[in-house]
């Protein structure tokens, strides 16, 4: 394999890792304010949908972006009016979540577009295009460096940077200001923070739209950067993959993105191998290579490498004393 | 809080949640540009007046009624078992298992019960792993078993896809059992009997899972174990110190609920369709969510919970051949809210009706 050959399977990874990377951080902000949210998958179905639909309405994938934030957003403000202000299960509102999601993609895709849940596909213009970094062609005849910076830190999307981006600043946000602070502080021990005379609902339903902003980008990704338009259940389950490199990351976001990185490479790494017979152990079919997350994260959970320890008071909805 | 009488509790607050996930789904209708009520009259139809539409519509609900079961069994124990997906789905690849192996030689009176032992076990395997990692090591029983969804779905495409897929064929999909291991259908009996019954999918395994809800009720209202299942639900600290084996109630618990949810498979491999397709649990794992928690987890609920469902369903299909607009889907949109306000926004209504009940 030449170095070549690496940096390319790399920056397939990365861009298979963008919504992942994205839906973790969502799921982590969240979390660590102790709200559990399987409601990924839904939220960023219904972005990518959304994304497209005003996408293709518009011409514009600015104008996409901002309707997938926006309904994401909504979304999660619907799991938040559940689980904070309702104090309901927590993950029984992110199914409903996710089915709801499943079903209005398609009936409002149909009704928009008539074209059997799809929209129509987009032109260049409505998309996302690919930033060429300064230096891209310049420097791409250094050694080494050149190829490096050309093909895989240049030629991506505005998400895919944007995800990049998101994980310093949700470490930033969440370890080095008070806000951080507090946000995991209520999902630790909420009593303290009340007692401290700050609003525990209110921290939550900000880390909900923090969560809803990102899993709004990654939706936008999907149908408006890396697709060209929204097909029926475009997300197929990245937002549980997601969940799963959250919980395999530990809670923590650059073990996150170290595993949604590893996830990605996984799933990057299937389609290449698909039918090339590997050393000692074969042909491996494509469908045991993408159950690898899955299978990796039960068995951390199972504690039988490492511990996830989650915030103490996930899943638990306050109650403030009578 | 005040607890409400038992008729508001069971009757009037389900009624309530699924009036306002109607109506919300009207709303949708409504802003699709369609009539709600033409809507509404198109799937009473389909579910119930067309010829054969209440055989569709059993057929469902049988369906239904197993994975209900599954998540209400668990759920007594605060066990959220959210994995009835991929336990049907291994349950599917149990009862099949039986057929390829017996089904050249075996009459059907043996080969059956084996089929539908196969069907349960495969089902209760999948979900006793996650009960056992959630007892034995302490992990969340809802991410594991969402794990296991995928996990075993990839299993079953890869085994469709390849060892098991039918010969000569391009869908991954298995051979198609013997006419020996196949339930009967209930219009053949009927037809047999002088009766004039339109064909439908309606089989055996409808009147099996009345018996299933029979059984399930008898188990944890009539039954030590029940009453240890309940009391863990209840309080895990005093069920301990009561004495109760929790953590031997836990795997015994999802073996059940996997093995009820597993069950589903035999409505649609030894009933209707006699062969193993891709995905053929179709998200039914999920709604058995719905039903249970629509249901409040009793058999009855359940029962009634599925029916509705399964007119859902049936009718849902007819809404692709009556309109442009308006698809099937709207079935997962009503499924959806009902979820949302059945289970998530449960006790939204409480206080309101608590007082409404207390001027009166």
């Amino acid at each position: 394999m030449t170095w070549l050959d690496a940096l390319l399977i790399l920056d397939s990874t990365l861009r298979v890792a963008t919504p992942l990377i994205l839906c973790a951080m969502a799921g982590l902000v969240s979390e660590r304010a102790g709200i559990v949210d399987i409601g990924l998958e839904g939220k960023l179905l219904a972005s990518a949908f959304a994304a497209a639909a005003m996408a293709a309405l518009t011409g514009s994938a600015w104008a996409g972006l901002v309707v997938a934030i926006g309904v994401s957003i909504i979304l999660s403000m619907i799991h938040g009016f559940a689980c904070i202000t309702h104090r309901g299960e927590q993950i029984i509102s992110g199914i409903a979540i996710n089915i709801l999601a499943s079903g209005l993609t398609v009936v409002v895709g149909v009704a928009l577009f008539r074209q059997g849940g799809q929209t129509p596909s987009l032109p260049r213009e409505a998309r996302f295009p690919s930033l060429d970094l300064p230096g891209s062609v310049s420097l791409a005849e250094l050694p080494v460096f050149g190829p490096f910076w050309a093909e895989l830190v240049s030629g991506h999307t505005l998400p895919v940077y944007l995800a990049v981006v998101s994980v310093p600043l949700v470490w930033w946000l969440l370890w080095r200001t008070r806000f951080g602070l507090r946000l995991r502080a209520v999902g630790e021990m909420p009593a303290a923070v009340d007692s401290a005379g700050i609003s525990v609902p209110w921290l939550r339903y900000r880390a909900l739209i923090i969560a809803g902003i990102l899993c709004g980008i990654a939706g936008a990704f999907l149908s408006t950067a890396h697709g060209a338009g929204f097909v029926r259940e475009m997300s197929a389950g990245k937002g549980y993959i997601a969940l799963a490199a959250m919980i395999f990351g530990k809670w923590r976001p650059w073990s996150v993105l170290f595993a949604c990185l590893l996830f990605g490479f996984l799933e990057a790494g299937a389609a290449r191998i698909q039918g090339t017979p590997l050393p000692v152990i074969g042909e491996i079919p494509i469908e045991v290579v993408l159950i690898l997350p899955y299978v990796a994260t039960v068995v951390l959970l199972a504690g039988f490498f490492g511990k996830a320890t989650p915030p103490a008071a996930l899943g638990t909805p306050y109650q403030k004393e009578r | 809080m005040k607890r409400l009488p038992g008729w508001a509790d069971y009757i009037l607050i389900p009624l309530l949640n699924l009036s306002l996930a109607l109506g919300v789904a009207a709303l949708v209708v409504l802003a699709i540009g369609e009539n709600p009520l033409d809507a509404l009259r198109v799937m009473i139809e389909g579910a119930f007046l067309y010829e054969g539409a209440f055989g569709y519509t059993l057929y469902y609900t049988t369906s239904f009624i197993f994975t209900g079961l599954a998540v209400a069994v668990a759920f007594h124990a605060r066990l959220f078992n959210i994995g009835g997906e991929g336990q049907a789905y291994l349950g599917g690849l149990g009862g099949l298992l039986v057929c390829l192996a017996f089904d050249g030689w075996m009459p059907s009176a043996i080969l059956i019960p084996l089929a539908i032992a196969g069907a349960a076990a495969m089902g209760a395997a999948w979900a006793i792993i996650p009960g056992w990692l959630q007892a034995h090591r302490g992990s969340h029983i809802v991410i594991t078993t969402i794990m296991f969804n995928f996990i075993g779905a990839g299993l079953m495409v890869a085994l469709l896809a390849g060892a098991l897929m039918r010969s000569g064929q391009s869908n991954p999909e298995s051979r198609e059992i013997a006419d020996a291991a196949r339930l009967p259908a209930i219009h053949d009996i009927a037809n047999a009997l002088g009766f004039d019954m339109a064909s439908t999918p309606l089989n055996l395994a409808f009147p099996l899972a009345l018996l299933a809800c029979v059984g399930v009720w008898v188990l944890i209202w009539r039954t030590r174990w029940g009453y240890a299942l309940r009391a863990m639900g209840e309080s895990g600290s005093a069920a301990v110190y009561a004495g109760i084996p929790v953590k031997r109630m836990i795997v015994t618990a999802m073996a059940i609920s996997g093995a009820l949810a597993g069950l589903m498979a035999i409505n649609t491999l030894l009933g209707a369709q006699g062969k193993v397709v891709l995905n053929f649990p179709s998200g039914f794992g999920f709604t058995g969510i719905a039903v249970a928690l629509m249901g409040r987890s009793h058999p009855v609920g359940i029962l009634l919970a599925a029916f509705l469902f399964g007119a859902l369903f049936q009718g849902g299909t007819e809404l692709d051949f009556e309109f442009q607009t308006i698809t099937r889907e709207m079935v997962l949109v009503i499924q959806g809210l009902i979820i949302l306000f059945s289970g998530a926004l449960s006790l939204m209504f409480v206080p309101w009706v608590a007082r409404r009940i207390g001027r009166a």
